[in-house]
């Protein structure tokens, strides 16, 4: 199998597309044969940034558009989710646990913490012309360590 | 989702995914059924729940908030394991406690 393959694409940056983004990125990796744990912690993680580029970015504008890559490089997996929104004015501060700019709605605040939970990395850029979050994740270590245990 | 009345207990059983725009269909039918039914307790199971994010925190705190101005106790059952970790990362058994 080629080491490197990618692909990317953009969407509305509305709310039913926050199954389909984490649903194409699963099936992407998928071929990599990861463990069900690993292909719900990416999809988790790609469902809070989804969510943050739509509520957060956009503003639930529904103009706004999402850009998806994802870039396969052995078993590491590289996700980067992009928007032309807002911008987030102070990214340690988004970061923090139940830190939320929008309490009123009932957001819970741990969207960062669960990507972070979640992914090996992951990196925030933003400014006033969009936001970037780069996730990144190894698959494939259950089965690295149970074949190395044998 | 669909909810059941065993006694004095409401069960809620959620279906599916609970992600941000699942959020909007789910909160006024939780809110809904928190307003007509009579209960002293309420259960959300979550069997048949098979993916959510944060925004589910955001939904079960807000209808805890709910129920505790009533002093009705909400309790949470069968999370997969991806659910329990994001539960256990809020800290959301403290206020609502894993039932089984």
């Amino acid at each position: 199998m080629k080491r490197i393959n990618k692909f990317k694409m953009e969407f509305d940056a509305i709310s039913q597309n926050e199954s389909f983004a984490r649903g194409v990125v699963g099936a992407f990796l998928a071929r990599l044969n990861p463990s069900i744990d690993e292909i719900n912690d990416v999809k988790t993680a790609v469902s809070e940034a989804v969510t943050n580029a739509i509520v957060h970015g956009y503003e639930g504008r529904e103009n706004g558009i999402i850009t998806l890559s994802v870039l396969i490089d052995g078993m590491l997996a590289t996700i980067t989710i992009e928007d032309k929104g807002e911008g987030i004015p102070d990214i340690e501060k988004a970061k923090e646990p139940f830190y939320t700019t929008k309490p009123e709605e009932e957001r819970s605040g741990m969207g960062f913490t669960v990507m972070e939970s979640f992914m090996d990395s992951v990196e925030v850029r933003s400014g006033k012309k969009g936001t970037v979050v780069i996730l990144k994740k190894e698959l494939g270590k259950c089965f690295h360590m149970r074949r190395l245990s044998l | 989702m669909f909810h059941k009345k065993v006694k004095d207990v409401l069960e809620i059983y959620l279906v599916g995914e609970l992600d941000e725009h699942a959020s909007h269909y789910i909160r006024p039918k939780l809110d809904a059924l928190i307003e007509s039914e009579s209960f002293s307790k309420m259960v959300i199971d979550f069997r048949e729940l098979f993916f959510m994010d944060s925004t589910g925190v955001g939904v079960l705190i807000g209808r805890y908030k709910k129920l505790s101005q009533r002093q009705i106790p909400l309790f949470l059952k069968n999370p997969s394991a991806q659910i329990d970790r994001i539960f256990r990362m809020s800290g959301l058994y403290k206020i609502m406690p894993l039932t089984v």
